[in-house]
């Protein structure tokens, strides 16, 4: 994937003003940066769920709307689940959006529920899921479909600090087990910096790229220890030092 | 069980005040019969109530029915087309604005003294609280939810289907109930223009002839219907909207 020139603007306000990002596949990359900076903003771009003002974004050779589209599964910032669905069904959904029969696209995403921790939750209705559980069902979702680039928006925001930090320790053993090319957009630069292995910091709006952090020991099975090494402590400084100053 | 105390007492005090306003005269029960004659009126004429209120239930809900298919057509078409909504929300709005009581008997002009007529004045002022709301609902879609299923390549229909139209449900039921509470006034009104049978035509009839005991038991029929058929969309929508 090839970010060049990446303006945007709503109306008269520009929020991305001048992006270039390389990610090579099976790589993932961090994008943090102030609240309100685009963040969201890009990342519905590289999906190809909103077309940018200016610059291109080449995802596998191609940097059309529906070409991007076809290549990214993108997972929004609260699960977006569908309460009227039961957990298998929201999870199944990308499949039967491709023409997959109910009971097939069923059957798939059943089958991958006790790797994910959801056994015995397939019938229950969102709302009877915890907040973990509930991402874990979005991500499954998100990840079933197939496709190469997985975009998300601030995965694991909406859950307490515990919950949080095992929700990362299990989606860096589930990217561990199945390499996609991911584009995580966080606020916390803990997160960005033990899931990714590069992370770029954003400028507030208009984002630019303040800095291009990379990290030491991306996703390692043992976090505590891993999130407190010298080297991962020094790569935090630059990144919290690059925010901290980055041009207002 | 405990929250059908309160209202019944409510209910219960009412009529045992009013029972006592016409024993003592405080009112004329020529005018204002009493509960208990309203009572006796129900139970003395029970077949000549039952077969009338027979055909005003049928017409309540056959008219329902019809304004439920065209409402719920005529919002998805809306949502749907943006073209068409602004071109035709104005008039559907215009349409609530004709008074009945004028429409009523042009009606009956226009499709004689049969069912057609209450069925069209029943459907009229059901259509339209189930149409906006249905519409409101449609338009209130979660749009992280879309943005996920365009990502997740749902095409439009799918969008609408697994969506739009389950997460409008709860408004739709919303239209239903309001609707079907006004449907039994819509059905009074199409009798009271011409029929020769049904509740509204009977009011009418006893109107003329004094007996207001008999229009009372009448009225307490036409709330029981509406209460029915309130509290049956009640319950379908409990066992439907299952996530709320």
């Amino acid at each position: 994937m090839r970010i060049r020139e990446l303006h945007h603007s709503y109306e008269e306000l520009e929020t991305i003003a001048g992006l270039d990002v390389d990610v090579s596949d099976g790589r993932v990359l961090g994008v943090v940066g102030p609240s309100g900076c685009g963040k969201s903003t890009l990342l519905e771009l590289i999906a190809g769920l909103r077309e940018p003002t200016g610059g291109r974004i080449e995802i596998f050779g191609r940097s059309d709307g529906p070409g991007r589209l076809s290549h990214c599964a993108y997972m929004p910032q609260r699960d977006a689940l569908l309460p009227w669905c039961s957990a298998v069904d929201n999870a199944a959904l990308g499949l039967r959006n491709r023409g997959a029969s109910r009971a097939d696209a069923r059957r798939e995403s059943a089958g991958l529920f006790e790797r994910f921790g959801l056994e015995g939750f397939q019938e229950a209705l969102p709302q009877e899921l915890s907040g973990g559980m509930r991402q874990r069902v979005a991500f499954l979702r998100t990840l079933l479909p197939g496709k190469p680039i997985l975009c998300l928006d601030e995965p694991f925001a909406s859950l307490d600090a515990i919950t949080r930090g095992e929700m990362q320790e299990w989606l860096a053993s589930a990217l561990r087990a199945e390499a996609r090319t991911v584009v995580l957009v966080t606020h916390d630069i803990e997160e960005a910096l033990y899931l990714a292995d590069d992370v770029i910091v954003l400028s507030s709006r208009p984002a630019r790229t303040v800095v291009t952090v990379r990290s030491e020991r991306p996703r390692d099975p043992d976090r505590t220890a891993a999130v407190v090494e010298p080297a991962f402590l020094a790569a935090r400084e630059r990144a919290m030092t690059a925010l901290r100053e980055a041009p207002r | 069980m405990r929250r059908w105390i309160a209202p019944l007492l409510v209910l219960a005090g009412l009529i045992a005040a009013w029972q006592v306003a016409v024993d003592t005269g405080l009112v004329d029960d020529l005018l204002v019969p009493a509960p208990n004659d309203i009572a006796r009126a129900l139970w003395e004429n029970r077949s000549l109530l039952a077969d009338n209120a027979w055909v005003t239930f049928r017409e309540v809900v056959l008219g329902f029915g019809c304004a439920l298919v065209l409402g719920l057509a005529f919002a998805t078409a809306l949502h749907l087309s943006g073209v068409l909504r602004q071109a035709v929300y104005p008039l559907l709005v215009a349409s609530q604005t004709i008074p009945i009581v004028v429409a009523a008997p042009l009606f009956v002009l226009w499709f004689g003294f049969g069912i057609g007529p209450k069925l069209a004045i029943v459907a009229l002022v059901c259509f339209f609280p189930i149409t906006v709301n249905t519409l409101d609902g449609l338009r209130s879609a979660n749009p992280e939810q879309i943005k996920m299923m365009r990502s997740l390549d749902a095409s439009r229909w799918q969008v609408f289907r697994l969506v739009e139209a389950p997460g409008a449900l709860p408004r739709v039921f919303t239209g239903a109930k309001i609707a079907v509470a006004i449907a039994v006034i819509g059905a009074v009104f199409g009798e009271d223009a011409g029929a020769t049978e049904g509740l509204g035509f009977l009011i009418r009839v006893d109107n003329a002839q004094f007996e207001t005991a008999r229009i009372f038991a009448s009225v307490v029929i036409l709330s029981g219907m509406a209460m029915l058929l309130f509290g049956l969309l009640t319950l379908a929508e409990r066992r439907v909207v299952r996530w709320s």
